[in-house]
């Protein structure tokens, strides 16, 4: 653990110049994973395919670039499917009703915020462990939704605001836009700024920063209701990507998600990892996942997939990790 | 890091209460309003439907108990029946299908074991990885279809009786019988309380924490595979989604029952109660006309209900 406890709070420049490596590995094994497809499939250098890799790695990466903070504290949050397919029925049924985007844009974030919040409350107030807490509020929201949504959809949503998740700004999609925005205010926040340093600090040794007067409460419920908010900005640019939202969307979204944190080189173990790393994650899986697609592997093979991904991912950041000790 | 909690006595009468009361309290609200919930047929009924989850409970009693989980359960058991499914089938006998069924189960078992002791990948995560990996195996061995068409020695286990008890029952029954001498009255049992209590002491005591722990997941990816014979002969056929989320009412049964996610504590007649008090739950909710959805969503009020009420009692 000594090793954690310094990168996490080593002066930035050491911080980064670790971390810049683990990052780099990762954007190797992307270009390779690039590179093996371009010869296995015609069509993956299409422009149009790549745009579509981008727009996928853009959806994962809302989700995860929340988690990622959890993560970040040792933390974990299994409900983050689940927020996203509450978040964009509630957010699906606003539009339907008042016919304005905006206040179902606002829905959807609140809606996402408000369930993080309550995985931060049983975190901090209940001292529920994490993942036990938010797999109980997993179930909780897919019963809810189910019920909510009754075996309906909701489907046909303005045409501006479908633009958000299926729309082109200069030549690239729409969601792309948001994904160096949020890269950036992650990356910015979590490097930057104190209370980011904080988190890394909690994830590193929590009593140690609790004696070292980290409201660790307060950063906590912050990081838990981040990714809830994200979740519920996920739900939005799928609601107007899919321009539909029906009570089973969320379903195949947490195992992808928490997988693209881990290939991104967070530690479960907290303390160690970037917002930017996810982004790589989230990048290798989609490339992995699409070229699954372009080959024409069944879908059924996806969560097999993905399973291994992620528990490959986890076995490689140890043993390499280990070696560095 | 957790902080090192303070290791309370297992004082079973401190938890007797807890879980015989919400038992209590379940039965008498719904014998209240729920229609014909205390009839005879369907508490018989309540209980032949439990046995299932009981064969689930018992195996994640014990893997709580060593401070893990195991979320894959779910998913292998749907995997595991449909292979009941698929294999009885093409050989037209019910033992050949659960032994595949077992098998199966074992293998993920010592695989979710290998990666927790041996690569040393938290519980939940390593089993997050195999429910994917089992998953999209049960998608892909069923084609996304129903098996249909089961033979009729695989259907007479749910139905047939032994004595005038139903064979599930009796299956639950002796699967009780099972873990409880196991746990209580042999070292083997010792070793899973030192697992989760004070791993230290085990290694002073020779014995490999590696090795216990593969063993304990495997036995959890057995019954997994028991239960897979249960479930197809249930639904007389095999389905790819069946057991999915099953994990969570195991979890839950577990929670219910007084072991603790922290401390390596464990109860395994508080689970067998908790069992009972989740599928009285689900039932009543069903009597009531409430769809299954609302099901799901107060299991999962009562996870967090029973886990924060172990935080209360752990901190008096």
């Amino acid at each position: 653990m000594t090793d954690v406890t310094k990168t996490a709070i080593a002066p930035l420049r050491s911080f980064l110049s670790e971390d810049v490596i683990q990052v780099f590995y990762r954007l190797l094994a992307a270009f390779l994973i690039c590179v093996v497809l371009s010869f296995l499939s015609e069509s993956f250098f299409s422009l149009g395919n790549i745009l579509n890799v981008l727009r996928q790695a853009s959806l994962m990466f809302f989700i995860a670039s929340g988690l990622t903070l959890v993560v970040l504290t040792a933390g974990l949050d299994l409900s983050v499917g689940a927020n996203v397919a509450l978040s964009a029925c509630l957010a699906g049924t606003v539009i339907h009703h008042s016919g304005s985007a905006t206040l179902g844009v606002l829905t959807g974030l609140a809606a996402g915020g408000a369930v993080g919040l309550l995985n931060g409350i049983m975190v901090t107030v209940l001292r529920i462990p994490s993942f036990i807490a938010t797999y109980g509020m997993l179930w909780v929201l897919n019963g809810l939704t189910y019920w909510y949504m009754a075996g309906d959809t909701i489907h046909g949503f303005p045409a501006a605001f479908r633009q958000i998740g299926s729309g082109y700004l200069f030549g690239l999609p729409t969601p792309v836009y948001l994904l160096l925005l949020f890269l950036a205010i992650g990356t910015i926040f979590a490097q930057r700024t104190i209370w980011g340093q904080e988190i890394y600090a909690i994830g590193a040794n929590p009593v140690a920063a609790r004696l070292s007067g980290i409201p660790v409460n307060r950063r906590l419920l912050l990081v838990y209701a981040v990714s809830g908010t994200m979740a519920g900005l996920a739900s939005i640019i799928f609601l107007a990507r899919l321009n539909s939202a029906e009570a089973d969307i969320g379903e195949s979204l947490t195992l992808p998600a928490i997988a693209a944190v881990l290939i991104g080189g967070t530690s479960l173990f907290g303390g160690v990892g970037t917002v930017f790393g996810t982004f790589v994650g989230a990048l290798i899986l989609t490339l992995v996942l699409n070229g699954m697609n372009l080959l024409q592997v069944n879908a059924s093979w996806q969560p097999l997939v993905t399973g291994i991904i992620l528990v490959f991912a986890v076995w490689l950041d140890m043993k390499t990790r280990q070696r560095g000790r | 890091m957790r902080e090192g909690a303070a290791a309370l006595p297992a004082n079973p009468l401190q938890r007797i209460p807890g879980v015989a009361i919400m038992l209590g309290v379940l039965v008498v609200v719904f014998g209240a309003i729920a229609p014909g919930f205390l009839s005879t047929a369907n508490i018989y009924n309540v209980l032949v439907q439990s046995t299932i989850l009981m064969m689930l409970a018992l195996p994640m009693t014990l893997i709580i108990m060593t401070e893990g989980l195991d979320l894959s359960m779910g998913a292998v058991l749907t995997l595991t029946s449909l292979l009941v499914a698929i294999v009885s089938l093409a050989t037209g006998s019910m033992l050949i299908g659960l032994a595949a069924a077992v098998l199966v189960g074992l293998a993920f078992g010592i695989a979710n074991g290998w990666l927790i002791s041996i690569i040393g990948i938290p519980p939940f995560v390593a089993t997050l990885g195999t429910l994917g990996i089992a998953q999209g195996l049960s998608l892909i061995v069923s084609d996304g279809q129903s098996v249909v068409g089961i033979p009729q020695s695989v259907r007479d286990i749910y139905s047939a009786t032994l004595f005038t008890v139903p064979v599930p029952i009796v299956m639950a029954l002796v699967s009780y019988l099972a873990f409880h001498a196991l746990l209580y009255h042999t070292r083997f049992g010792t070793y899973i309380f030192a697992l989760g209590g004070n791993r230290e002491a085990l290694k002073y005591a020779g014995r490999s924490p590696t090795k216990l722990l593969i063993v304990v997941y495997a036995i959890g990816g057995a019954m997994a595979g028991v239960a897979g014979l249960l479930m197809t002969a249930r639904m007389n056929s095999g389905h790819p989604t069946a057991g999915l989320g099953l994990e969570f009412d195991a979890i839950a049964a577990v929670a219910v029952g007084g072991t603790s996610f922290e401390r390596g504590n464990g109860w395994l007649l508080g689970t067998a109660l908790g069992v009972i008090a989740v599928g009285v739950l689900r039932n009543g909710l069903n009597l009531m006309a409430l769809p299954s959805s609302i099901q799901v969503a107060s299991v999962g009020v009562l996870v967090i209900l029973a886990l924060f009420l172990d935080g209360l009692r752990s901190r008096l």
